[in-house]
């Protein structure tokens, strides 16, 4: 690990402003930062520590639904009861992602801006646009069996490893900021995190200076949620594909749909034609491959997650026949 | 501590930066830790306070220590071990203020102050803690390497489970919880890996030190 200065910021004002500075980096639960710290994949001159400040609430908004603070664990989380009870889908893909030790660690916040884990990006000996822009992506023609199918780039395939973001995603989150200078924002999610096209750089809509200080979910919609996670491991694997829906159906007609899905793209995947094409439909294999073709309107793989294609398929169809059922 | 590390260490000396304000941290930030000096870094170490197994450590310490490193490298606790250093064994499991955490992702200074528990502090005096002693009566382990973090987590798992902390095989969110399944265990734990695939006596181990506990 390259050496580093230490520092604990007092207060979010001073935690945005020294996240203004060149080389300094927030530290909140480490477990992504630190893991590329070690393999020089980041390299931060100075750390600012804001795991003490007063951001670890779940409050309920005056809307009717919640507001999470960026350094509410991914534990408590999934375990409050009014996430439990309301937003299901949220506590589900929670409690699939990492183990419970990294989960007891982990933020809301550093979850939505952890890395992607392509070989590629961690693999420091190689090209990588994300890491060193302008290098070459190795992937492309690489191994790319974990990669995007939709989203991607020339200059990037690399997928967006959260779970909890993909739930968030069917929840219409809202990210909400706060910067250097004290100006807040709330973002929403489906804008937070970028596609790579030229730049895979860039990976968040966070403009420099600006930290993330709570995540806002809405009421919860009507209808049951389900998230369901394929992967190489019955647990603590990432996803190869997983689906977060939310679906409102009564006596085998569906009244509203989300979908959202993980592991296929560099950012949580959400169509509105391929709810669209199961709204005021009747449950059934016709309706489900309608939605999938929409879903997957220009997937594309890369050699080994070719797979990934017809797995999404069969898994969308297995999530709404479980959903419908329900 | 290992003085050949830092030979010029003031052990009293408080260098973890407080920021105030960020002028104050900026200009705090001492010279010889930018990255484009590293060999000056490990003479700048930052003082902290550990409460480890009860007993407060002052340690000084370069800010890059781990919270697994400072254990065994300098406290000599050696009972918590280092498998992968990333996150994905779970060998180097310690309990934070009774919460189980891979000790190698987190930076000791972060935990200034507050109370660590490694395997070394579950027993009570002679006596074995009761997850420690079912995994040696169900033989929970072939080589022991990842023994140390497996009791370390197991004990953290069964304290989740009794505030009533689902998994993802919870098969309903909003019931609590009444006992742990095989699954649930194997589950839960699956954070912990062994190479030696002693999972059947593991799970066997911590079903007896529940009956115990509860």
């Amino acid at each position: 690990m390259k050496a580093f200065s230490y520092g604990r910021a007092r207060s979010l004002a001073d935690a945005a402003a020294t996240a203004n500075k060149p080389g300094f980096k927030i530290i909140a639960g480490g477990t992504n930062l630190l893991d590329l710290m070690k393999l020089q994949v980041e390299t931060p001159s100075a750390l600012v520590d804001i795991n003490r400040l007063p951001l670890d609430k779940i409050e309920e908004t005056s809307e009717g639904g919640l507001r999470i603070g960026a350094l509410v664990r991914n534990s408590d989380l999934a375990a409050d009861p009014r996430v439990r009870q309301h937003y299901g889908v949220l506590s589900r893909a929670l409690l699939a992602g990492a183990s419970a030790q990294l989960r007891n660690k982990a933020t809301t916040a550093g979850n939505l801006l952890q890395r992607t884990r392509c070989y590629y990006f961690y693999d420091i000996t190689k090209p990588c646009n994300k890491r060193v822009p302008g290098s070459g992506c190795s992937a492309l023609a690489g191994f790319n069996r974990i990669h995007a199918i939709l989203g991607g780039s020339e200059a990037c395939i690399a997928t967006h490893p959260s779970d909890m973001a993909v739930a968030m995603r069917a929840l219409d989150a809202k990210v909400e900021t706060t910067d250097h200078e004290g100006r807040t924002r709330a973002i929403p999610i489906a804008d937070f995190q970028r596609l790579p096209g030229r730049t895979p750089e860039v990976e968040s809509a966070l403009a420099s200076g600006e930290i993330v200080t709570a995540v806002t979910l809405p009421p919860p919609p009507p209808g049951v949620q389900v998230y369901r996670k394929v992967r190489d491991r019955a647990s603590y694997a990432f996803a190869l594909v997983s689906v977060a829906a939310i679906v409102d159906s009564v006596r085998g007609r569906i009244r509203s749909a989300r979908l959202a899905f993980g592991g296929v793209a560099p950012k949580p995947w959400r169509i509105a034609a391929a709810e669209q094409r199961l709204t005021n439909e009747a449950v059934g294999a016709r309706s489900f491959d309608a939605a999938a073709d929409a879903a997957l309107e220009g997937a594309r793989g890369a050699g080994a997650n070719d797979f990934k294609i017809p797995l999404t398929r069969r898994t969308l169809h297995a999530v709404l026949g479980e959903i419908t059922r329900i | 501590m290992d003085e050949s590390i830092f030979p010029n260490v003031e052990v009293t000396r408080r260098t973890v930066i407080e920021t105030g304000t960020t002028a104050l941290l900026l200009s705090s930030l001492p010279h010889g830790v930018l990255a484009s000096e590293p060999d000056q870094a490990d003479r700048t170490p930052a003082s902290i306070e550990l409460l480890v197994n009860g007993h407060a450590h002052t340690l000084a310490l370069d800010p890059r220590t781990t919270l697994l490193d400072a254990l065994r490298e300098h406290l000599t606790l050696t009972g918590t071990k280092k498998g992968c250093d990333h996150g994905q064994c779970g060998a180097c499991t310690v309990l934070v203020d009774g919460r189980r955490v891979n000790s190698c992702l987190t930076l000791a200074v972060m935990h200034d102050g507050q109370s660590i528990t490694t395997v070394e502090g579950l027993a009570f005096d002679q006596d074995l803690h009761p997850m420690q002693a079912a995994f040696v009566e169900h033989d929970g382990y072939q080589c022991g390497y990842c023994t140390s973090g497996q009791i370390c987590s197991a004990v953290g798992m069964l304290a989740e489970s009794r505030e009533g902390m689902p998994s993802y095989v919870t098969a309903d969110l909003i019931q609590p919880l009444t006992e742990l399944s095989d699954n649930e265990i194997r589950e839960r734990m699956s954070g912990n890996i062994c190479r030696c695939a002693a999972y059947p006596n593991i799970v066997a181990a911590i079903k007896q030190a529940m009956g115990e506990q509860t």
